[in-house]
């Protein structure tokens, strides 16, 4: 029969002290690992949530991003939009959009410097390739003004994207007519404009990049590889969701110190664990061998040690759960190692990443609730009870 | 045996408990030296004097922009550039892409390169068969020794970015105060194999002359180049890799508050080992009141029974600390992202300072208390 646990609870319980600080250092390495969880989790989501399966990008053959040099030029653009298996819209416009995507730099809100932004300029009909974007307040840029719309993750990072601000970008000004939110997706780092005002701003008479609206998600198959092979276009063409599922790499950084560190103060805490187990089972001993007398078996002792430490772990868990809580939603951002932007993103703090909190903390418990279990499944009971 | 005796067999008079209270100071203080180290190296170091006499000039909205080639003559004829060289780096792989083969590639001009990094040394005939091989390459000693090269090879690099292939022939090995991982060849070959860039280059370094200060120079350099479409912005070395490193993320506040946790999680640590320990010898200690020693001699025994504890797992710590950030120094992605970063005497040193605070605080309660504790209550004290 296992020894009841409620015993256990009482324990930690009465060892006050001692039970709140092991728990403490538990809740800091747990808290560390929660913090990087959602890190990774806010950006996955931001570059997995973004694209349509019905869109196909076309990028200049060779380049790996948006981010080039040189471009697509106009002609090619115009054979794009009569290719088969291109959607069209109910006024009968092809759904295809030429983008430009240069970087402006802008101040941050704390005082921490200036940094780049990707500014997309599109075709006007490029905002009903992107249905997850919604207006949250003013209006989306008009064609053929000088205007933009700017992502709400970055008008609370940056200075000057108020409505109404204006914004020098390239040779001109820009104004800020409205604010727009993407779910979280990776729009959250950009500001959106008419493409038609700048040709003359930056010299260019070609596009970054081409989205276009396939008529269905096979047609999107189809048309990327048709893309790709035609020698009139010299393009690639890769599916949206593809394209930014690449570009979450950018987290790889954070997933390698994050997880080194976690493992290093986690390794500290299974020490302090084992240590308080173990100065427990010594307190203990006459309890434990009277246990014994009484005909609890070696294994329940093991048992219930284990689940003695599995349950402070728990508690420094959940603590360390908790302290991470309100920060979830917060935006933050990393440079997106393919644009060399800063790529927005939001905190998450999913139930995925709160489960796995829990499992750790109570690796870390087993880890370290072992050895002092061992030791007082094995105690000799007549020596231990004359203690 | 005297007083230091008996504090120290008293300090490891449990040896499981003393040890794996060392083990758990151990691990902090190795993240606590390796976080001090990178932060050293990311924001503190200044680089080798002759590092300190270049300013780098680049795009000024990103360093992946490229400049037009014709700015280096504009750049020349700025008071206090003594000599200015194009830098690029060529997106590549050499074999595959496995990190082991991974290096630094960069296409530059070998008429000037060493004269602005004086400080990488080559031998002068190497340097003049490289000048009259266009497809000739100088390689780092390090490199050369990492993947048994002697001159002569063929470096074959696959370009990933633009569709350029370079076949390149080792004309010099070079060898640089610090290693740095890196292949340089004439980017006048990689205008050849890729037309569509030609005549734009990745950045400029300028070494600049001694008399002239370098906010002047490189606000010189800035002004010239301000209308134009392709903008600059000019700084020290150090400043350009600060900046790359702040785009990572609040990378300074996260190791401030990272340092902060781990130092509160091993005071916690000690703290509990002390408190259970001092606890089960409170009658030990009310015996030795009663047989005469005076408190403020008892609250020593204590401290300096939890300083040992924390200065060997402090020692052990700093130690290891150290070893990890040399290894990671001398590993190819380190080199590149961490330059400067190194062990330092003075780090260990502060480190141990914080141990021996650490073992002091952790144990100033408890120590207090018992020393001063009622004699009869304490020898009346069971557990």
């Amino acid at each position: 029969m296992p020894v009841p646990i409620t015993y256990n609870i009482r324990n930690l319980v009465v060892r006050r002290s001692a039970t709140a600080m092991t728990a403490l250092g538990i809740a800091l390495t747990v808290s560390m690992a929660v913090f990087v969880m959602s890190l990774l989790s806010g950006l996955r989501l931001a570059f997995a949530q973004t694209g349509d399966p019905s869109n196909v990008l076309a990028l200049q053959k060779g380049a790996t991003s948006e981010m080039t040099d040189t471009g697509i030029p106009l002609e090619t653009f115009r054979l794009i939009k009569d290719l088969p298996g291109v959607a069209h819209n109910p006024q009968g416009e092809a759904l295809v959009s030429g983008e430009d995507i240069p970087v402006v730099s802008l101040s941050r809100r704390d005082g921490s410097g200036d940094v780049n932004v990707t500014v997309r300029f599109m075709s006007p009909i490029g905002v009903q390739l992107r249905p997850n974007a919604h207006l949250v307040s003013g209006n989306w840029f008009k064609s053929g003004l000088r205007e933009i719309t700017v992502s709400r993750s970055l008008h609370e990072r940056f200075l000057h994207t108020e409505i109404g601000d204006t914004i020098p970008i390239g040779s001109g000004n820009w104004t800020v007519v409205g604010i727009f939110d993407s779910n979280g997706t990776a729009h959250e780092s950009e500001i959106w404009g008419d493409i038609s005002q700048i040709a003359d701003d930056f010299n260019r008479r070609v596009f970054n990049s081409v989205l276009i609206r396939a008529e269905s998600p096979q047609a999107a198959i189809a048309l990327q590889s048709s893309l790709s092979s035609d020698p009139r276009l010299k393009l690639s063409g890769i599916l949206e969701p593809e394209y930014y599922a690449m570009q979450s790499k950018s987290g790889n950084l954070i997933r390698f110190a994050g997880t080194i560190i976690s493992l290093i103060m986690a390794i500290g805490s299974c020490f302090a664990a084992m240590n308080t187990m173990y100065a427990a089972v010594a307190y203990r001993s006459r309890e434990i061998a009277t246990l014994r007398i009484l005909g609890f078996t070696r294994i329940s002792i093991l048992g219930s040690f284990l689940v003695e430490s599995v349950l402070l772990a728990i508690l420094g868990g959940i603590v360390g759960i908790a302290v991470m809580l309100p920060f979830s939603g917060m935006t933050t951002a990393t440079a997106n190692a393919f644009t060399f932007s800063e790529a927005v993103f939001r905190l998450r703090v999913t139930p995925q990443v709160i489960l796995f909190a829990l499992l750790f903390a109570v690796f870390m418990g087993v880890l370290g609730g072992f050895a002092p279990a061992w030791h007082a499944a094995r105690q000799n009971m007549a020596s231990a009870v004359r203690e | 045996m005297g007083i230091a005796g008996l504090v120290r067999k008293n300090a490891f008079g449990n040896k499981r408990r003393s040890i794996l209270t060392i083990l758990s100071i151990t691990f902090s203080l190795l993240l606590l030296t390796l976080f001090m180290n990178v932060w050293s190296a990311f924001y503190l170091d200044h680089g080798t004097p002759e590092s300190d006499r270049r300013l780098i000039t680049r795009n000024r909205i990103s360093i992946i922009f490229f400049l037009p080639v014709r700015y280096r003559d504009k750049i020349r004829s700025k008071p206090g550039v003594a000599h200015v060289v194009n830098l690029t780096w060529f997106e590549s792989q050499y074999k595959d892409d496995k990190p082991a083969n991974f290096f630094a590639k960069f296409g530059t001009d070998p008429d000037e390169f060493f004269d602005v990094y004086a400080e990488y040394l080559i031998p002068r005939e190497q340097l003049a068969d490289w000048q009259h091989d266009r497809s000739g390459c100088v390689v780092d000693a390090s490199l050369a020794k990492r993947f048994n090269w002697k001159i002569g090879d063929h470096v074959p690099l696959q370009g990933k970015l633009f569709p350029a292939n370079l076949e390149l022939t080792i004309r010099g090995i070079f060898t640089a105060p610090r290693p740095t991982e890196a292949i340089y060849f004439n980017n006048l070959y990689l205008d050849e194999a890729y037309p569509p860039d030609q005549g734009l280059v990745g950045w400029f370094v300028v070494s600049r002359d001694e008399s002239h200060d370098s906010h002047a120079v490189a606000a010189a350099i800035d002004d010239e180049f301000g209308n134009y479409q392709r903008a600059t912005k000019t700084g020290s070395e150090q400043a350009f890799q600060a900046d790359y490193i702040a785009t990572l993320g609040n990378v300074k506040s996260f190791i401030l508050w990272t340092c902060l946790a781990v130092v509160f999680a091993t005071l916690l640590v000690s703290a509990n080992t002390m408190a259970m320990t001092i606890r089960e010898r409170t009658r030990d200690t009310a015996v030795m009141k009663s047989l005469g020693f005076p408190a403020g001699l008892l609250f020593r025994f204590f401290l300096g029974e939890a300083v040992i504890l924390s200065l060997v797992g402090g020692i052990l710590g700093t130690l290891a600390g150290s070893a990890l950030v040399w290894s990671i120094a001398r590993s190819p992605q380190g080199t590149l992202l961490l330059a400067g970063l190194k062990a330092s005497v003075f780090i260990i040193l502060i480190n141990l300072l914080i141990s021996v605070l650490l073992g002091i605080f952790s144990s100033f309660l408890p120590a207090h208390r018992v020393s001063r504790m009622n004699l009869a209550t304490g020898l009346r004290h069971i557990g």
